[in-house]
Formats: structure tokens, C-alpha cells, sequence
């Protein structure tokens, strides 16, 4: 590798992040170099510099300041137009932080009543779908994960919420497909997932009562056990014959690429 | 590495502009961020601490974004030049209709191209942590700006001869 830098060829990448002020001092010389003796690229830096001028210009971090101003600091109760919806909003954000959904499991005792019959039916419920659909061999699923984008489309449609099925390839687990069930009062969808050793792992997904939020529950039956949680609008149960610190960090992954 | 709160606070900025640059529309930007920002409370037992928070911001605001978008198809926008008005009264007549052009040939970008662009630029994060924000491989960001950028250079040439394209 030689070290001219009249020779060494510049990647547009580079000019890129160049531009972007992406590269160390060192780099940056590299590149000064390079421009000084390619004209035709030096031109096109300039172009791009020229455009991000105009939209810094457009989009200015003055006006933002101004936007912003007090929106993450609720509890100073800033002035003007109030842009929390209300503190009463604002402390069951905090109440929920409080609990720690990472932290550790909310116990029933938390829950009110209500929603305690609420995370039993959703247990019953993703508890019997896993335990009937992953034996099967010959029709595991409805839709299978080679026609994915349709499989999301169906579901989402029929659940009026959109959908995605989790990418759980870190965990060692890929999606083999989902079907539509019958919720008690309403749709839910299922996916599936295998991984190498043929174990079988289910996503259950139906909407829930706005407004309901409930963060982790595990349980088990048998060797089977499960998560369940709810957030902003959806309910979900992950259940697998797996020991529950893994199915819990599975869950986590689950409700990260939600957000 | 600052604490979630100091993190929060300090990407509002960028996200109230990241927002504003891809809906045009100055209160939808507020409500965006403030969305976000309540999100990003109420599952800030995920992040991470260690890492950046912006990134993580930045892709909660895509996906509100998205999920909205069915719901605002029928939002009316603000003409650009009333816009610009109001943005920069003291630009004087060429550098506003410069702008309005900006403006006009971000919005003929592909979504895809202009959430690139303006998540490096406006957004203010770097390739890696863009790249993952919009849940795309680094080539593919790289690709989609060198698109965005090219065809914003094209259409800036095409804007400067009259005959071809008036910019009035």
C-alpha cells in the first residue's frame, strides 16, 4: 500500500463522510490532497457542502431550540403551551419507568383486578395456540415466512394495527411463518419460529385496551413457559420450552424492535 | 456518556428538526417529539446505558412516523414560500428562492433517499448509528445518500437554465 496520496484512490464514501464531518484530522488531510488535484471531485464536494448549507439554512437548530424548549423538563412545569398533555400523563410515564420493566417482573399484586383476568385469558389464550399448532409437521403455520410481506399485510389488516413479525436470528431462532386466530373477542396472530434443533417458539400478538399498560409476567405449564406483557395498544405472549431467563431476554428483544 | 435524562434533552433539537424536514408541518413536528420523548420515558428501561441515545430516538421518531402515516394522509400542507417566510425572514429574494427549490426537490426524493440525507445532515448522526436508526446496512446508507445527493446536484443544474426548468 503506498501512501500518496495523489495515488491512493478516494472512495466517494469517503468524500462523503468528508462532508459530513465524519473523518479524523488525518483522513481529512488525506482527502484535501486528493481534492487538490482532482478537480472533478472537488466540484462535487462543493456541491454537497452547498447542500447541506441550504439545509441547515431550511431547518434551522435556532428554531428547534425554541420548539423545545421545556418539552423534557415536565417537572419545572414550563411555561406556555402545554406540551406534556397534562402532568397526570407525565407520572404514569414515571410510574412505569419506576416499576422497571427491565428491572425485574411486575407481580400480580400490582395489576388491578381487572387486569389481572385480563393477562389470564391472554395466557390461556397464546398458551393453548402454542400447545395445539407446534406439533404440527404438515401445517404448522398459515402463511409461511417465505411469503413474509404478505403474511404482515393479511395480519396487520385483520388485526387493524401494524404488525411485524420479530427478527429473533440473534437468538437463534427464524421465522417459519403465522396464521390468524380467534381471540375472545377478537382476532389475534400468531408466529412461529424454529430454531436448529427444532425447537418451536410462538409470538402471540392481539390488540389490547388502550390505556392498560402491564410489563412482564412469566409463566409455566409444564416445561412450556411464557412472557406476557402489554404496551400502547398491543398484547403479547412469547412461549417456548425454553428456561425463562432466556425466553425473558427474547422478550426483551421482542418489545425492543417494537418500539 | 451522559445519563438518559441529559441525553433526552439534548437530541430534542435535532429531533424537533429531523421531524420538522421530513412532515414540513411545524406542530405535527411538536407532537412527534413529544411522543417521542414520552416513549423514549416510558421504555427507558431498554436502552441500554453506554450507548447513544439519539440513534435509538431517532428510530422511535421513524416508526410514530410511519404509523401515522395513514392516519395523516389527508393533512393539508403549508405552501413552501409561506414556510420560508416565516423561517428566515431576513434571506433576501435569491437565496429564498434557492431554498424553495431545496425544498421542492427534497420532497421529488424518494422517502427512502430523503430519510437518509436528512437523518446525517438535519439529523446530525453519524453513518453507523444512522445506518442502524433506519435499520438498513452501512453500503445501503452510503448508497441512498450518494443517490440523494446526485440527484439534488442534477436537478439544481437542470433549476439554473431557464429553459429547461423555471424556478420562479
Amino acid at each position: 500500500m503506498s501512501n500518496d496520496p495523489r495515488t491512493d484512490k478516494i472512495e466517494e464514501a469517503t468524500l462523503h463522510a468528508y462532508v459530513d464531518g465524519q473523518l479524523s484530522p488525518k483522513e481529512r488531510a488525506r482527502v484535501e490532497a486528493w481534492l487538490a488535484e482532482h478537480p472533478e471531485d472537488g466540484a462535487r464536494v462543493r456541491e454537497w457542502r452547498h447542500q447541506n448549507a441550504a439545509l441547515e439554512a431550511l431547518f434551522a437548530t435556532s428554531e428547534a431550540e425554541r420548539r423545545v424548549a421545556g418539552m423534557a423538563r415536565p417537572q419545572t412545569g414550563a411555561p406556555g403551551r402545554p406540551l406534556w398533555g397534562g402532568a397526570m400523563r407525565l407520572a404514569a410515564a414515571l410510574v412505569l419507568v419506576a416499576i422497571g420493566i427491565g428491572g425485574g417482573w411486575l407481580t400480580r399484586g400490582i395489576m388491578a383486578p381487572d387486569r389481572g383476568a385480563v393477562a389470564e385469558i391472554l395466557v390461556n389464550e397464546a398458551m393453548n395456540a402454542h400447545l395445539i399448532y407446534t406439533p404440527e409437521v404438515l401445517h404448522p403455520v398459515e402463511v409461511a415466512a417465505s411469503n413474509e410481506d404478505h403474511l404482515i399485510s393479511w395480519l396487520s389488516k385483520r388485526l387493524g394495527a401494524s404488525l411485524v413479525a420479530p427478527d429473533l436470528s440473534a437468538d437463534g431462532f427464524s421465522l417459519i411463518g403465522g396464521r390468524l386466530l380467534p381471540a375472545d373477542d377478537g382476532p389475534a396472530a400468531q408466529f412461529m419460529y424454529e430454531n436448529e434443533a427444532g425447537s418451536r417458539l410462538t409470538v402471540y400478538v392481539r390488540v389490547g385496551t388502550p390505556g392498560t399498560l402491564a410489563a412482564f409476567r412469566f409463566e409455566t405449564r409444564g416445561d412450556v413457559g411464557g412472557v406476557y406483557w402489554q404496551d400502547e395498544r398491543l398484547r403479547y405472549a412469547v412461549i417456548g420450552s425454553l428456561p425463562r431467563a432466556e425466553l425473558s431476554s427474547i422478550a426483551t428483544e421482542i418489545y425492543r424492535q417494537m418500539i | 456518556m451522559a445519563s438518559f435524562h441529559q441525553q433526552l434533552q439534548d437530541s430534542l433539537p435535532d429531533l424537533w428538526r429531523y421531524a420538522f424536514a421530513l412532515t414540513r408541518d411545524r406542530v405535527r413536528a411538536d407532537d412527534l417529539v413529544q411522543d417521542c420523548a414520552e416513549r423514549a420515558l416510558r421504555k427507558r428501561a431498554l436502552w441500554l446505558p453506554g450507548r447513544p441515545l439519539k440513534p435509538w430516538l431517532m428510530k422511535m421518531l421513524l416508526n410514530i412516523l410511519r404509523n401515522d402515516h395513514a392516519r395523516a394522509a389527508g393533512r393539508t400542507m403549508v405552501a413552501f414560500e409561506d414556510e420560508l417566510a416565516e423561517a428566515r425572514p431576513l434571506i433576501d429574494t435569491e437565496g429564498r428562492l434557492e431554498l424553495a427549490a431545496t425544498m421542492r426537490a427534497l420532497e421529488r426524493l424518494p422517502r427512502e433517499q430523503r430519510e437518509a440525507l436528512l437523518l446525517v445532515t438535519v439529523g446530525g448522526l453519524d453513518y453507523g448509528d444512522a445506518a442502524e436508526a433506519l435499520g438498513i446496512p452501512a453500503g445501503t446508507l452510503m448508497s441512498r445518500l450518494s443517490r440523494a445527493r446526485a440527484r439534488l446536484r442534477k436537478w439544481r443544474e437542470e433549476g439554473q437554465q431557464p429553459s429547461v426548468r423555471s424556478i420562479s
